[in-house]
Order: C-alpha cells, then structure tokens, then sequence
C-alpha cells in the first residue's frame, strides 16, 4: 500500500450530528416566532433581528481575531445568541441598543468566559436583562398591533383587568417581538422535541411548576380554579419562549438528568414568585439567568449513580 | 411486550447488508502462519516446539502457562521455521511461533483426555483445545466454566447479539449452524445444575432467532431470547440485564450475580472440543467495508496473514483510508495488514474514509448538550470525565465513576462536537489501572 494508514483509538464512526446542526435546527425552529413577530410588528422587528444577529457574529469574529483564536461563527452559536436577543427586544427599540446588547451578549457573558460552552449564563438573557436595567423605559415600551402603546396582557392581569386568552394563544398582543405567539413558539418547540434536539424534562418541569404553583396561589386567594388566568399566565410572558428555547440551552442547564428536572421545578417556583409577588409583570428572564447560576450546584448533588453501583 | 434492553447505547449504521449474505468460504493459507503466543487474557502459553521441529494440524505448540492462559495449536502441517517476536493486530509484538505449511494439512492426534467423569472431561478437554473468549476480550473458556461454585449459576447466556455493525460472522453460524450451537450449550449446561441457557438474538436477526428457536425446541433448559438491536446490546453488562434483570458493576463478575456469557463462537468451539476432540484452529471472520471488493465471510486458520483474507475477498477497489481489525466501534485500527489471524480475530474492516479524521476538523468546545449521558450504557457523564482525564485529576476521575467506563465508544460517537470521550476516558482510566495494580 502506497499511502499510510490512518490509525485512532475506537470508535471509528461518528454520528452525523454536529454543533452547527443543532444551532442550525434551533433557528430554523425560531422562525415561526420569528416571521410572526415581523408580520405582526412590522419592519422594524425585522430590522432589528437582523441588526442584531449580524452583531453578534460580527463582535464573535472581531473578538476571537482580534484574540488570535480560531474563529467559531460558523458553528452558528453566535446568531442563534442573536436572533434569542432580538426575539426578547420590544419591537420599537432603538437600534443602538439593540447592537450594544448583542456585543454584550458576545463580548461579556459569552467570550470572556472562554467562548462557547463556557458561558456561565444564557448569552442573549444576560444581555436582556443588562438593557433592561440600562434603558428600562425604553425596554418596557410595548406597541400594540394599531401602533398605540399599551400594556403587555401581564401587566394588565397584574394590574387586576381582564384579558382575552385567545389573543393571547395566537399572538395577537402587545410584547417582545418573539413571545406573543404562543402557538408559533409550540410549533418550533414540538419540532425540537421531535428531533431531540431540547429534552422534554426542562420544559416539562418549568411550566408544569409553574402551573400547579399559579393555581395553588388562586385557589388560596379565593379565586378558586381559576383556569382563564392560568392559561393567560402561560401564554403571556416569555414563558413559552423561555422554557422552550432559553432554560434549555444545553451549556446553562444542569447535564445530568435529575439535574434538569431539579432546574425545571426552581425555574417554575421563582417565575411564579417573581410574576405574582415582584415589581414587574414579568419574571422569566431574571428566574433564568439566576438558575443559571445554581447549575454547577445542581449538577453536583444530582450525580448519577452508575449502572451496578 | 416491551423488548428486552438496556438503558443508554447509541444506533450506528449497521452495514451489515454488505456480507451477511454472503456464504461461509474456507481461506487456504499460502504462505507463513504466525501464532502469536499470548491470544489470551492471562500469561502467555510456552512454546514446546523449536526452529526445524515438524508440526501437524491441530498439534499442540504453545502449551498453557498455569492456570489462566491458553493452549496454541498449529493450524496447518509443516516446519517450524522461527520462534520470534512479530506484530500482532492491535500493533504491539508478540512472541511467536512460525511455520512453514507444506499444503498436506496432516492432522495430528484428536484430543484426549484422562479424566473419568463427564463434567471433568468437558472442562478438561475445553482447556486442551485453547479455547477462549471469541469475542475479542480472550479470556480463557475454562476458566470461566470453573467458577467457585457451579450450582449457584442460575444462567448461561450465549451472547448472539453481534451488536457490533458490520460484522455478521456470528449471523453466519447461527443460521447455518443453529443446532450446533444448541448442543454446545447442552454440553456447558451440564457443568451448572441449576442452570438455564439463555441463547440472545438482536432483533433485527429474525431468521437466526427462528432457526435457533427450532434447534432448542426440545431442550426445556435453554430459551432463545430476542434483544433489542442497539449497540452495545452484546456487551456482557448490557446482556446480563437485558436478559436477566440483574446488574453488575466494574468490580464484579458475571457469577457474582449467578451468569455466565459467553460468545457464540465460543460456544460452537465448545462443541466441536468436547464432541469432535479438536482444538481451536480456525475461526469465521468478516472482510468487509466500502473498500472491499467482495465483503464476505471466511473460515480462517489460525496464523493466516490478514493480507490473505483480504485477497479472498477480492482485495480494495480504492486505497482505504483505515482498516480495522473488528468492528467500527470497538475494533483496533492497525497499520499494516501483515499480521496473523488470532483467536479474537472476528472481522477486516476496510474503510474509504476515516470519519474520524474528518470528524477532527469539525471539533468544537463542549456544548454540554448531554447527548453522551444519554448514550453511555455505564450510566457516568462522560463530558466531564474526558475533562478530568485530561487535566489527569484522578480523585474527580473516580468520584465521578470513570472506573465504570467498558471502553463501547457511545460517547465519542454520539458527541456532535466530535470530542474524543472515549480516547481520553480509556487511556486515563487504564492508567489508573495500571498504577492500582501496581500498588498491590
């Protein structure tokens, strides 16, 4: 034989999944939420998923150049950072901040730490929650369909009003340009628990505490089975986007499989807190970047035990 | 009914279409046979021949080396022609005994055996005829009939799974041999009275589980079970569970939990020692991958030059990039195809293109996305345990149970950031082996 041999330790085949597929197949399940949120805002949100998305991958490659590193924009982590931040932008924000909070999500939570895998909480939610303590105002101005700005169905429901559920399930509300439409947000979600991409006990677990935990508080308060506001609660918010596509990012959730329903149960408990009890209508966002940080300690209490032991 | 199995494993591509059809053909050997003396856990046998010495088919050369090793017998007739180092498949060199075959295939004495009854007899003459683990591992056959105490052996399990893909030698026996693997376990089964035989079939063998099903239709004792076709399904933790419900972990032995496994081939070697009094001298090996011309299956002697077989299967229509002796997942690459046909020889896997090489270019950093966790049949978090093995950290290491690590290959498989878990975790893990043995 004229060429050498390769030689390598077992085993010799791979899987055909690689990191890039994932990253590629969660995009691809955002577009619904996506498309939606442009067809029901306007250009304006369609200018600022792409401001920001380009933004995220631009600060990657100038960063990892700049750090004589190989540079990693093609493995897609850094637009899917991109296009979850914008998702979780009010549709009228000010293109500015939309860039700095995409070099943010890059440059501080995800680079500095090592890059990819190394992030100690989500990317595109610590950048949310860093422009919403920047420019609350401007971070908490939601349009509605008709251009007049309005309160989100949340901050209605906290404030004691009526909302109409329906509406709510299809999209047709005041919001960030990614979480009004809950049925958009089920249909990726499904595509991604069909493919296996996402596991289901995240999700599961954080909506179904969330849930039980609403209810509970109804009941105790005298409202009895109060189903309506329930499903407002779920459809509202960026619950279905956050417990779908951001508590289930693989490198800020717990590995190990009690991990992850532990993560799911805290993640339904301070949500809940933080939506009834806090200041503001919301509460995933913040419920998840402070799980995030518990992950280490969960894994180290959920090690499981190996087969025989 | 829900199939039997194991939790974890992964699904690789099976390839086994390209030789299972393919009828079993015997391999003459041309020129040198090599056996190396130590095919076998344990010490190596003694060589009991030398330079110029004439051996005949089935003559003992290599004689055992206490009681954990294994007997070598020559596989053709003709000359001694050296007792040298030489290399084997997993490239290290071994001591061996050279013969030069003078194409007559003289056969020697059939075996013997002195002992009066019949358990000893079978056990006894299992040990003359060199038999051993056929699976790959080696380990000596009578050895492991010899547990402390037989009567709390609840299961013989014959392991047919051949979960490894592209293999199909195994598939071969059981379709055209089923009765014989039948009465080889009557012939085990009688060394454990309280014993059932547990005959195991992936599913995606339905001929083979038919067949076998129908040899062992008269024989209360043994049961063909069908298994789930997963890798590694044959792996002997994996089997003990999936057919028995019982676990064991890296500090026991099947017997510890009343089973014994043993390979399929093992077992139709077990026949042919005790009824027809040869040893061990051949064996069915696949040659096959995308570079072979004619994947099939062959019965080999012993010692034959890989290059050999690969020449009956028509040689490589391309250059392969990678040849595997065994299966893709757990086999060993080698270097060159100038090395002899041993006992756990059970495949020539030749491939157009290493997928590991490319696999290389696309490695990423850890995603922590689990997908090993779900894979890996020990049930550890082998993402982790490739970082500890690394940073060489042996207190996380063991913390973290990367002891229990059986080297399947799920995680490195199933990584979509193509690390290479199961490298990492080996390597570290046989390390640590080797000091702990050290240390006693």
């Amino acid at each position: 034989m004229s060429e050498l041999l390769h030689v390598s330790s077992n085993p010799h085949v791979r899987e055909e999944n690689t990191t890039s597929n994932i990253m590629f197949d969660v995009l691809l399940a955002l577009m619904p939420a996506a498309v939606f949120g442009v067809w029901h805002f306007g250009w304006h949100a369609a200018l600022l998923i792409a401001v920001t998305m380009f933004t995220c991958v631009l600060t990657e490659y100038i960063y990892e150049k700049a750090m004589h590193r190989t540079v990693t924009i093609k493995d897609m982590s850094a637009a899917l950072t991109g296009l979850l931040l914008a998702l979780n932008l009010p549709p009228e924000l000010p293109v500015w901040m939309a860039v700095l909070g995409g070099v943010f999500a890059i440059l501080v939570v995800k680079q500095l730490f090592g890059g990819l895998g190394q992030n100690f909480m989500n990317p595109a939610l610590g950048a949310r929650c860093f422009l919403l303590i920047s420019f609350t105002q401007a971070m908490t101005t939601f349009t509605h369909v008709d251009a007049i700005t309005g309160a989100t169905p949340l901050a209605t429901l906290k404030a004691g009003g009526e909302v109409d559920v329906m509406n709510m399930f299809v999209g047709n509300i005041g919001g960030t340009i990614g979480e009004t439409s809950a049925v958009a947000l089920i249909l990726g979600a499904l595509y991604l628990l069909a493919k296996q991409i996402i596991d289901w006990r995240i999700p599961t677990f954080y909506i179904g505490t969330f849930a039980v935990f609403i209810l509970i508080q109804q009941f105790a308060i005298g409202n009895g089975l109060n189903l309506e506001f329930l499903a407002a609660q779920i459809c509202g918010g960026g619950l279905l986007l956050g417990a779908f596509f951001m508590a289930t990012d693989y490198v800020t959730s717990p590995i190990t499989p009690k991990g992850k329903i532990i993560f799911g149960v805290a993640l339904g408990i301070l949500t809940a807190l933080f939506r009834l009890y806090g200041g503001s209508a919301e509460g995933v966002s913040y419920a998840i970047i402070i799980c995030n940080l518990v992950v280490p300690l969960i894994e180290k209490v959920t090690l499981p035990k190996a087969f025989g032991r | 009914m829900a199939k039997l199995t194991f939790l974890g494993g992964v699904h690789p591509r099976d390839g086994k279409e390209l030789s299972k059809d393919a009828q079993v053909i015997e391999v003459l050997p041309q020129g040198d046979l090599v056996y190396p003396l130590s095919q076998h856990i344990g010490a190596p046998a003694n060589p009991i021949v030398k330079k110029g010495d004439r051996v005949l088919v089935g003559q003992l050369i290599g004689e055992a080396e206490g009681f954990v090793s294994a007997n070598i017998h020559a596989s053709v007739s003709g000359t001694v022609k050296a007792i040298e180092p030489r290399t084997v498949a997993n490239g290290s060199k071994i001591m061996s005994v050279i013969v030069e075959n003078d194409g007559l295939y003289e056969e020697a004495p059939l075996l013997e055996t002195t002992e009066t009854e019949e358990k000893e007899q079978i056990l006894d003459l299992i040990r003359q005829a060199g038999i051993v683990g056929m699976g790959g591992a080696g380990f000596p056959t009578h050895v492991k009939l010899a547990p402390k105490d037989a009567s709390a052996i609840e299961y013989i399990i014959v392991n047919g799974a051949e979960c490894e893909p592209y293999l199909t030698s195994d598939y071969r026996r059981m379709l055209d041999t089923p009765e014989l693997i039948v009465e080889g376990l009557e012939l085990v089964l009688k060394l454990f009275i309280n014993a059932k035989g547990i005959i195991a079939v992936e599913d995606n063998k339905k001929d083979c589980i038919k067949k076998l099903t129908a040899a062992a239709a008269e024989n209360s004792r043994i049961e063909v079970v069908t298994v789930k076709t997963k890798y590694p399904q044959g792996g002997e933790r994996a089997l003990i569970f999936a057919t028995t419900g019982r676990k064991i972990n890296s500090d026991m032995l099947p017997s510890d939990v009343g089973c014994i496994v043993n390979n399929l081939d093992t077992i139709y070697e077990i026949r042919r020692a005790v009824v027809e009094r040869k040893p061990l001298i051949s064996r069915l090996v696949t040659v096959t991958g995308d570079a072979v011309v004619n994947p099939a299956n062959f019965l080999v002697r012993l010692g034959t030059n890989h290059q050999e077989v690969a020449e009956a299967a028509g040689g490589f229509h391309c250059e392969p990039e990678k040849i595997i002796s065994g299966g893709p997942m757990m086999g060993v690459a080698m270097y060159t195809l100038d090395v002899p046909v041993t006992k756990g020889s059970s495949a020539i896997l030749a491939m157009k293109e290493d997928e590991v090489a490319k696999a290389q270019q696309q490695e990423t950093n850890c995603i922590n996305c689990g997908r090993c966790v779900s894979g890996c049949p020990g049930r550890v978090i082998p993402s982790r345990l490739a970082d500890f093995a690394k940073q060489r950290n042996r207190e996380m290491f063991e913390k973290y149970q990367g002891m229990e690590c059986c080297e399947c290959g799920c995680c490195s498989y199933i990584c979509p950031a193509k690390r290479n878990l199961t490298q990492a975790i080996k390597t570290y893990r046989r390390e640590i082996l080797a000091l702990r043995k050290m240390k006693k």
